[in-house]
């Protein structure tokens, strides 16, 4: 072992270990490290005081300040609602006819709901409401199912389509084609009569005609206007949700699909709905 | 200085060493291992979390294979924008059954910590074949694969190391874990018996052929329960004591 002594060229001290006559500098470190590195521990030191920091047994040292990220996002939440509340208030005691008339919540049911339909909606309405052809229906033409008053509009946003809400829109329509129903031959006229609607020339005094009065005319009502109430949708339009034409029209005949929508009550509070169904009315097809 | 000057009889004296090693280990390990003695009481309870059903497990499975992970999160944090976005914030007992668990990093796609209930089985279905046939600006990838069907013989073994783990299975429900799998994903009774151990499974068939228990019908199962298990409207986290 050698001893510490001063090295000639830096004039620091060694470390006093030598290895095959290699010795060390014992160089401090630089005095700003030192002391960011005390300011370090003391603000650590700080810290578990004052904030939540340590385990214990049954649970872990809350801290002087109280902190806790659950109560700061109710306290966010709570001020957003705060700042929306005047807007919601007028909302839920608007009218249709108010919300169009006051420019300016028009405007905030519009640009929160925009937001809104792009996270929950569009994913099966498309952005804008375009739809999916074959799947899911357009929402910004004036061609509605459920019906496209405001209050249709939020009824079906509100408890959705087909699904296990007891308030949940239903109906049906049967495989009237299937089985001992129809005949092949009856279901081509009666395709052919619907096409006829579709294309605005219905073929008065067909077979079709008279099947169509007999089966189909208590839900999509004589003419093919068809039934909001029950979804029954117009038939006396060029508009499918599933397929048009002969062939279209005969699946749905005989195998009929139906689709269906989730309750969004159970997810969004009742003012967000409204907004909605705001919104879903300004695409362009409200009535 | 002076205490660091008998640090050489301390080096140099192997009884000594080992005795001043072994204190710094037992030191270190039992603030480590302390806290997970007593994990029961520093998990919050919370009503309604519940293990995975057979199918959703097996889902689950999927979901991993997949590595859905690397672009989806599971994990809603406390601020207000997710908050408004995505639903109420996580909790840590939403994800205690999930072995590991799938919170992830990184969103390349949104948040799947509450999509159950959110889109019906068909969106589901057809999104996973091609997602662009329902979102024409999606860059996920598609699934149509999926539509094979399940292979079921693993899911009593899996749900075996999962009680091992901590998962409260019953023998009872390992035992009839295919006939629950198969259940779940065909029929949609109300009074199924699945529905009595695994309370709120999705039920029914949801790629168009009851017959056939497909990695689909699994995946949609685990989906369309993601986040649905907490009733937010009787738990109240802001008060759950530990």
């Amino acid at each position: 072992m050698a001893s510490m002594e001063k090295d000639s060229v830096s004039g620091q001290m060694t470390t006093g270990h030598e290895w095959d006559g290699i010795k060390e500098l014992n160089t401090p470190l630089p005095k700003w490290w030192v002391y960011v590195f005390w300011a370090c521990v003391l603000w650590a030191i700080g810290y578990w005081i004052a904030m939540p920091a340590w385990p214990t047994p049954t649970g872990y040292t809350q801290g002087m300040l109280n902190y806790s990220s659950r109560a700061n996002v109710a306290e966010d939440l709570k001020a957003q609602q705060a700042s929306r509340a005047q807007w919601m208030a007028k909302l839920q005691n608007a009218s249709p006819e108010d919300i169009v008339k006051d420019k300016a919540l028009l405007n905030f049911a519009q640009s929160a709901g925009k937001g809104l339909f792009g996270e929950n909606c569009s994913a099966c309405h498309g952005a804008g409401g375009v739809g999916v052809p074959g799947a899911y229906p357009r929402l910004a033409d004036d061609e509605w199912i459920w019906g496209g008053s405001l209050a249709d509009i939020e009824q079906t946003i509100k408890f959705g389509v087909r699904n296990a809400h007891p308030d949940s829109r239903q109906s049906e329509m049967l495989p009237f084609g299937t089985g001992d129903a129809m005949s092949a031959d009856q279901v081509s006229q009666l395709a052919d009569y619907v096409v006829s609607l579709s294309a605005k020339t219905p073929a008065a005094g067909s077979p079709g005609e008279a099947l169509f009065a007999e089966r189909c005319s208590a839900c999509h009502q004589e003419g093919g206007v068809g039934m909001k109430d029950l979804g029954a949708p117009a038939l006396n339009n060029n508009i499918w949700l599933y397929k048009g034409g002969k062939e279209g029209v005969i699946a749905q005949i005989t195998k009929p699909k139906h689709g269906s929508m989730p309750a969004w009550t159970e997810r969004l509070d009742a003012g967000t709905i409204k907004v909605l169904a705001v919104y879903v009315h300004s695409l362009g097809g409200g009535k | 200085m002076s205490v660091f000057k008998h640090h050489k009889h301390l080096e140099t004296n192997v009884f000594f060493l080992a005795v001043g090693i072994l204190l710094c280990v037992i030191v270190g390990g039992l603030v480590e291992v302390v806290p997970l003695f007593h994990i029961e009481s520093t998990i919050e309870k919370v009503d309604g979390v519940r293990p995975y059903s057979p199918l959703e497990q097996a889902g689950r499975d999927i979901y991993v294979r997949e590595g859905c992970y690397n672009c989806h999160s599971q994990m809603i944090r406390p601020f207000k924008d997710e908050v408004e976005r995505y639903g109420h914030y996580s909790l840590a007992a939403e994800s205690k059954y999930d072995h590991p668990f799938q919170w992830s990093s990184k969103r390349t796609g949104p948040d799947l910590a509450r999509v159950g209930g959110k889109y019906t089985n068909d969106w589901h279905v057809r999104h996973m074949i091609n997602p662009r046939d329902v979102v024409p600006e999606s860059i996920m990838p598609g699934y149509p694969h999926l539509m094979r069907a399940l292979d079921t013989s693993s899911i009593q073994g899996n749900m075996t190391a999962l009680k091992i783990v901590g998962v409260p299975y019953t023998d009872a429900q390992i035992a009839n874990a295919v006939k629950d799998l198969t259940e779940q994903a065909s029929s949609d009774s109300p009074d199924a018996a699945v529905l009595k151990s695994y309370p709120k499974a999705r039920m029914g068939d949801v790629d168009g052929d009851p017959k056939k228990v497909t990695e689909m019908d699994a995946l949609v199962a685990y989906l369309q329960v993601l986040g649905t298990m907490v009733d937010f409207t009787k738990v109240k986290p802001e008060t759950i004591r530990r």
